[in-house]
């Protein structure tokens, strides 16, 4: 009934507007102006442009003060810090030019309506003041072009630290996964076509350095230390984007990327800068990937040193959490496993299992391995 | 009304029959309105298959705004429209999808190419370079086909049970490339790329002819030097797209391949599906190597013809000549050169050599100059004029100011230090919209208003275009320029929802407040479509030239019949801009007014052409 009644008025109302739209029709061909060049409305919408531009610079510098709040807050890592701060400047210089250009676009569109009598000013062209505003903008832009190139070149070619922490992220539909390389220091090699349900990374069995990695469910990093993440995807484009850090890459199915950066507060102190007791870094993704593409938040932990080498030592390896995947290791490198074996349950499982696994030969997972990164 | 007008004209052309013999048989319905081979027929079914486009995606947009501004509203009233992707009064997160990557495709390429290059360069190439029509009548003819076929694939696409293409418009692979990955990359993807095929087939058909015609067919004295600058513009953009349409057919050739015949162009260890697929050694970063390399030029393949059809109406409308013609030009001509080695700015974070996205940081920067001369060169047009705002004045100063807003935010995201946070966040949203979508839907609108009287023999209402001009650019101003605050946020593009975030948790006030603008906005585009279709029957009757302007189409019959002009084609003395010459007894001397006929207002260095004249 509600559906009828409106749908009644809707229709009422676009008869009355169209009569409205008859009736003006038929009194200006009643009155001439048809006749002439320009009618009122010339006046009126002259006049328009400056009103209008004056309550949008209004409604520009209240929203854009109001709004800062909303912003994300400064940067956490260092580079970002740099350009965060040529990201404002060049806001400033062309907000700058949009408002200069724009006075003169709507005050001449104002003060130059037609009037009865005047005439236009002949003025084709004008050498010097087209190079000057060709030059102008140049000159400007080579400046911006200079610091963006310096920032652009630091922070895509940086000097790797000996200390850094290697991490690597992957992306799958519709979740990423990290993997730290363990107390050896280097992640192991992987190979996509092992990855099974439990070896979402496709870790290689035949690599002893896989053996102490592990894999957690949050990204905790130590603060003022640079970070080296490793980043790939085994399905789709993904991208990993730290906002707060102002980082992003792609991952890449089949073509590794990385990122390092180096973050400049804890979480605490995040907390502490942005008053929110329960502040969290996020790591979201910002190519599309599907549904769930807007749910692939991952947690970031920024903390002191002490706190991240006492989590680090915590951490259980993948393979100690995964014990049946001893068995993929080759008889030869057993004995590095870091941890003891349960020699019963690998029995059973191998017998069981052997017949599911597809024996690949290590020489060619080395080089598809090694290929890969 | 409508009926006699078209009879009234058909017996003048009778008249005139000594000057064109093909004029002698009546034509049949068919070949006059259907598989016409008129140009000026051709434009018109470019601009009705436009006009049905924008209203698809626009309503799109619409359904998408309700999700992004009311993520907790019930949909179930859209289900008799939308069916099962309303999951308990909810969109379908991949219906999401989509919705953004159908609206892309079909503003981008439906709209604003075919919608716009298609429409005016068909119609006013011919009218005015003079000539009878174009090179080819009948690859002319083929290409609106083509672009129908087209047409009907992508349309269909919107109607099947897995959904149409959901990868946005990029289609990036591999999520295009496997079924796998999300439903539309089944048979909707088959549908996306085999209409994407044929729209080539039907732009390079476009182009060619356009190119040929303008090249070949002027009329006597019609040098380049004297051709108007909406000439220049389709010229220009005919060839970036010959040159570069091409190279989107090969990418969407080698996704075929790789979605239908197992290759590897584009894929590379995947796992998927709870299983490893057994592609190695493609590379995702070919695919979008070739597609940006189309997918730039076609951002000046939508906005050049705009800027041309913009030149023209300010212009006209300030009486005054357009500020540095030839700077316009070579300010077109660089955009054109720069704008085929700019495209991977667009892929500064994919990982590709950073030294690779030093170069391109800095050739993007140098297209800003010439963009930056030719806002100036309007601008100064404007400068000591007499205006008036008829709507498509009012549209073109609108496209100035969107160009000159968009623009700016380009100088940011052309700096690879900076894309790499704004990079896919609504920053690039707003930036995109206000100069290639807003601009060149601005431009669109302005040739509309502008050339109606010259495609249907009535004039628009004036006072519908007024009120539809300021709630467009009013509207279009406070849906995008409040993205800017989202993208500086860090809120990436093509989310469902925000709410699984704090970081993006804020700002839900203001995505409503967009969505309502949006939707407001679209409305208001409703008044165009009555005022169109209205006029087009019952509007007023024009006048020979109602604008008072210089060029050739003016000199046509109100309604010119095939072959356009009775009588021989006139000849070109003067430069298209002779607006308020000093000593002209009119503000305007048209195009073909000889010289030696306005000794009075001849500069010094047309003294002696008058003088060769005779």
């Amino acid at each position: 009934m509600t559906g009828l009644i409106l749908g009644v008025s809707a229709v009422l109302i676009l008869i009355i507007l169209f009569l409205i739209f008859r009736v003006q029709s038929l009194v200006s061909v009643l009155k001439g102006t048809y006749n002439k060049r320009v009618s009122l409305s010339n006046k009126v919408n002259a006049i328009l442009f400056p009103i209008s531009f004056t309550m949008g610079m209004i409604l520009l510098f209240w929203y854009s003060d109001k709004a800062s709040e909303f912003y994300l807050p400064e940067s956490a890592s260092f580079h970002g810090v740099h350009t965060d701060s040529l990201f404002w400047i060049t806001t400033y210089i062309v907000t700058a030019a949009f408002i200069i250009t724009h006075i003169l676009l709507f005050w001449f569109a104002y003060k130059y309506q037609y009037k009865e009598g005047n005439q236009a000013t002949f003025f084709p062209d004008n050498h010097k003041l087209e190079l000057v505003w060709t030059v102008i903008p140049a000159i400007l832009l080579t400046i911006l072009v200079v610091f963006g190139y310096k920032n652009w070149s630091a922070i895509t070619n940086p000097v790797l630290q000996k200390d850094r922490v290697e991490i690597e992220v992957m992306g799958k539909q519709f979740a990423w996964q990290v993997r730290y390389a363990g107390k050896d220091g280097v992640i192991g090699k992987y190979n996509y076509k092992l990855i099974d349900n439990s070896n979402e990374f496709g870790m290689d069995m035949a690599d002893v350095n896989n053996f102490d990695d592990f894999t957690p469910r949050e990204i905790h990093i130590p603060k003022g230390r640079q970070i080296f993440l490793k980043i790939r995807a085994r399905d789709v484009l993904h991208s990993v984007f730290l906002p707060h850090f102002r980082v992003k890459m792609d991952a890449v199915p089949g073509m590794p990327t990385s990122f390092a950066f180096t973050p400049k507060y804890t979480t605490a102190e995040m907390a502490a800068i942005t008053g929110n007791p329960t502040f969290k870094y996020e790591l979201a993704c910002t190519e599309i990937c599907g549904r769930g593409h807007y749910a692939m938040r991952f947690i970031v932990v920024v903390e002191e040193e002490e706190d991240y080498k006492k989590w680090f030592a915590e951490q259980k390896s993948w393979l100690e959490t995964n014990p049946d995947y001893v068995n993929k290791i080759p008889e030869n490198l057993r004995q590095y496993v870091p941890f003891a074996i349960a020699p019963k349950a690998s029995a059973e499982k191998s017998s069981s299992d052997s017949s599911a696994v597809t024996p690949v030969s290590t020489d060619s997972l080395k080089k598809e391995a090694m290929a890969s990164y | 009304m409508a009926t006699l007008d078209i009879h009234a004209h058909t017996a003048d052309t009778h008249d005139h029959h000594d000057e064109h013999e093909h004029e002698h048989h009546e034509q049949g319905f068919i070949a006059k309105y259907i598989f016409s081979e008129d140009h000026k027929t051709i434009a018109k079914q470019f601009l009705i298959s436009g006009l049905f486009w924008a209203l698809i995606g626009g309503s799109f947009s619409a359904i998408f705004r309700l999700q992004l501004g009311f993520p907790d509203a019930n949909l179930e009233w859209l289900k008799p429209l939308l069916g099962e992707w309303i999951q308990n009064g909810k969109l379908d997160p991949e219906f999401y999808l989509a919705l953004v990557t159908m609206h892309g495709t079909i503003m981008v390429f439906f709209v604003l190419t075919a919608g716009l290059s298609g429409t005016f360069s068909n119609f006013l190439i011919p009218l005015q370079v003079g000539a009878r029509d174009m090179a080819s009548g009948f690859l002319n003819m083929l290409s609106y086909w083509f672009f129908f076929i087209s047409s009907v694939l992508m349309f269909i696409s919107l109607f099947i049970e897995t959904g149409p293409a959901s990868g946005g418009w990029v289609i990036y692979p591999p999520l295009s490339a496997l079924p796998q990955a999300m439903s539309g990359s089944g048979l909707g993807m088959t549908l996306w790329l085999s209409s994407m095929a044929i729209f080539i087939v039907s732009s390079l058909l476009g182009s060619i002819n356009y190119i040929t015609t303008i090249i070949n067919l002027r009329t006597v004295g019609m040098t380049f030097t004297r051709l108007p600058l909406t000439i220049w513009a389709f010229f220009l953009t005919a060839i970036i797209g010959v040159l570069s349409f091409p190279v989107l057919f090969s990418a969407a050739l080698l996704l075929i391949f790789d979605r239908s015949f197992g290759t590897s162009f584009y894929l590379s260890e995947i796992y998927i599906g709870g299983q490893a697929l057994h592609n190695m050694g493609g590379s995702p970063i070919l695919f979008q190597h070739l597609f940006w390399f189309l997918g730039h030029p076609e951002v000046y393949i939508v906005l050049l013809p705009a800027l041309g059809i913009t030149s023209e109406i300010i212009s006209t409308n300030s009486r005054k000549p357009i500020f540095g013609y030839k700077a316009m030009i070579g300010s077109m001509m660089g955009i054109t050169f720069l704008s085929f080695i700019v495209w991977a700015h667009h892929m500064f974070v994919t990982g590709m050599n950073p030294f690779l996205g030093s170069v391109f940081m800095l050739l993007t920067l140098i297209i800003a100059v010439p963009s930056a001369v030719k806002a100036f060169n309007y601008i100064t047009t404007l400068w000591r004029g007499n205006i008036v705002f008829t709507p498509a004045m009012l549209f073109s100063i609108g496209l100035v100011s969107f160009f000159i807003s968009g623009g700016v935010t380009g100088i940011i995201l052309g700096n690879a230090a900076l894309d790499i946070q704004l990079h896919d966040t609504y920053y690039v949203v707003a930036h995109f919209h206000l100069v290639m979508g807003s601009a060149s839907f601005f431009g669109f609108l302005a040739g509309v208003y502008h050339w109606f009287p010259k495609m249907f023999g009535r004039m628009l209402d004036e006072k519908l275009g007024y009120i539809h001009f300021w709630l467009s650019f009013i509207g279009i101003y406070l849906v995008f320029f409040p993205m800017h605050y989202i993208g500086i946020a860090g809120f990436p593009r093509r989310y469902y929802s925000f709410t699984s975030y704090e970081a993006f948790s804020t700002f839900g006030d203001l995505n409503m407040f967009i969505s309502i603008a949006a939707i407001t906005t679209l409305s208001a585009q409703l008044i165009f479509g009555f005022n169109f279709f209205y006029s087009i029957f019952k509007g007023r009757k024009s006048t020979q030239n109602p604008w008072s302007s210089n060029t050739l189409e003016w000199t046509a019959p109100i309604i010119p019949g095939h072959g356009n002009w009775e009588g021989d084609i006139p000849h070109v003395y003067r430069w298209p801009y002779d607006y308020s010459k000093p000593g002209a007894k009119e503000d305007f001397i048209m195009q073909n007014v000889p010289l030696s006929q306005t000794p009075e207002s001849n500069l010094p260095f047309e003294k002696d052409l008058a003088l060769e004249e005779k």
